[in-house]
């Protein structure tokens, strides 16, 4: 009488350990795209105004209204999509225009007519104010220069 | 390897410990027990409402620019609609189950002897509540939330003498303003989370160590014929199973029907036809408007006032008139006294719905 009582299925281990290992599977990408999709807009939430950023450093091209009326060895600070740059009408009546972010950590620059260098007060580095090369202090690499065209109304400063 | 990274951490915190005392701990189960997991399910809404409001803090602006930041959060930023919606659905939704927690631990007489101070701090964390409900309803700045707080900022300036001082206190002027939004914010993410934080410190303590209430029901049955399972795991995984099932609920409140942002407040402009209170606050306000209408002036606003004030003190202290564990005539009179507050409040609410139809 007790042998009919014995299990029919002939290998009840291995095919429990699949279905628990399926499910426990299942289980795992479930979570891992639940948890996805609540941190999925958080993260955008939180990145939004990076993202804003990068849309504005897209930018190609700035037009300075009545720039050029800026006095021969004086510069202009501008905004060039997120970050600051630096338009400078030099003595010899050239125009030329860099980013104003110093290649050393990111500290704005300044442009000293008297002693005729583009100045980083932050670690003093300091670059030529024509072609914007790094000649002293830490700076590794010379400033990012953008290309200058002088238009009836202003100035017009784009990506070189 | 990880048993002695466990053993480790065991030496210095006791864990093993943590996890007898929670094995140890023993929650009744009965045809009721369903309602034991609403203050689980209100704790939840309130770390939602934590998590949400961390993440509007960080592009919300209060004062004259309050209006112009909500607007940001909701249309520029992205899913800001899905994280304001979201805070403001927990919140309705934080309050609901309070409500809910509350009335079934009142119905199953769980504040008697010797939960009084569980009863008395849940009350007080539900006027938090309540007080955050409102001081958070201001902040977008648009046209509701400024005339829902000049109404209801209204409330307390028509008591005589004090009345006055206090709600030029709570508007920082004459009128409601930026200054109101200022120190609503101040309220509403500094002052109301300190008071509240540690009261549910000491009402979460009070239920470790009293335990789950039994109804009376249960309380008649022989030791042996009641059933219990340990907390952990048992009840604590039907307890985050309420929680799964409650963020569920949210998700899709807060996405399907995203809250609405209206006009900007403008103190020029007349308000808005059907201009209503938060459902949670429609009952005291529909209770007033009815007394107001048979009492001329602020005589009925002030008599609104007393007896609300009345009906809260009974309800707080009745832990102290129905203390004992019997079926008495003040065990039955409890009963009735909270079959009439939820009748009341029910009837009110509709009231006020159907008057602004």
């Amino acid at each position: 009488m007790s042998d009919s009582l014995v299990p029919i299925a002939t290998h009840p281990e291995t095919e429990n350990t699949t279905t628990r290992r399926a499910f426990l599977g299942a289980a795992a990408v479930a979570g891992i795209c639940y948890a996805g999709s609540l941190g999925y807009p958080i993260y955008e939430y939180l990145a939004s105004p990076a993202e804003m950023a990068a849309n504005e450093t897209a930018v190609t091209e700035v037009t300075l209204k009545a720039a050029h009326t800026l006095e021969p060895g004086s510069a202009l600070m501008f905004k060039f999509g997120s970050s600051p740059a630096l338009l400078i009408h030099a003595s010899d009546n050239t125009w030329v225009a860099f980013s104003a972010v110093c290649t050393h950590l990111g500290c704005t620059v300044e442009f000293q007519p008297e002693q005729n260098r583009i100045h980083c007060a932050c670690h003093g580095g300091i670059y030529d104010p024509r072609t914007g090369k790094n000649i002293g202090g830490p700076p590794p690499r010379p400033l990012t220069s953008y290309k200058v065209d002088l238009v009836p109304d202003g100035v017009t400063v784009s990506r070189a | 390897m990880a048993s002695s990274l466990y053993e480790w951490i065991d030496e210095r915190l006791g864990v093993t410990e943590a996890i007898a005392f929670a094995r140890h701990k023993m929650v009744p189960v009965h045809a009721q027990s369903f309602w034991y997991y609403w203050g689980g399910i209100s704790l939840f809404l309130f770390l939602v409402q934590i998590f949400t409001g961390i993440l509007l803090l960080v592009y919300y602006r209060p004062g004259a620019d309050a209006f112009e930041s909500v607007r940001q959060i909701t249309y520029v930023m992205h899913f800001g609609w899905l994280i304001r919606s979201a805070h403001s659905w927990s919140a309705n939704l934080f309050i609901f189950a309070i409500l809910v927690h509350m009335f079934s631990v009142y119905f199953m007489k769980a504040y008697r002897r010797p939960r009084e101070v569980g009863w008395i701090t849940g009350i007080g964390l539900l006027f938090l509540a309540a007080a955050f409900g409102f001081s958070g309803y201001l902040l977008p700045m648009d046209e509701l939330s400024y005339f829902a707080t000049k109404v209801g900022l209204g409330i307390p300036a028509s008591l005589p003498v004090i009345g006055g001082p206090i709600a030029t206190m709570l508007r920082g002027g004459p009128d409601v303003s930026q200054f109101t939004v200022q120190r609503f914010f101040a309220l509403h993410v500094v002052v109301l989370p300190l008071l509240f934080l540690p009261l549910l410190g000491v009402h979460l303590w009070l239920v470790q160590k009293h335990g789950n209430a039994m109804p009376p029901s249960e309380e008649g049955k022989p030791v042996s014929a009641r059933k219990t399972v340990p907390f952990f795991p048992n009840f604590m995984q039907k307890d985050l199973a309420m929680w799964l099932i409650s963020l569920n609920i949210l998700a899709l409140l807060a996405s399907v029907f995203p809250w609405d942002l209206g006009k900007q407040a403008d103190a020029l402009s007349p308000a808005p036809a059907g201009i209503h209170p938060e459902w949670y606050f429609m009952a005291p306000f529909h209770m007033l408007k009815i007394l107001g209408n048979w009492l001329p002036g602020a005589t009925g606003e002030v008599i609104g006032i007393l007896l609300f004030t009345a009906g809260l003190g009974l309800w707080v202290v009745i832990p102290f008139y129905d203390a004992e564990h019997t079926t008495g005539r003040r065990s039955r009179f409890a009963h009735y006294f909270g079959l009439f507050a939820v009748a009341s409040l029910i009837l009110t609410t509709a009231l006020g719905y159907w008057g602004i139809r």
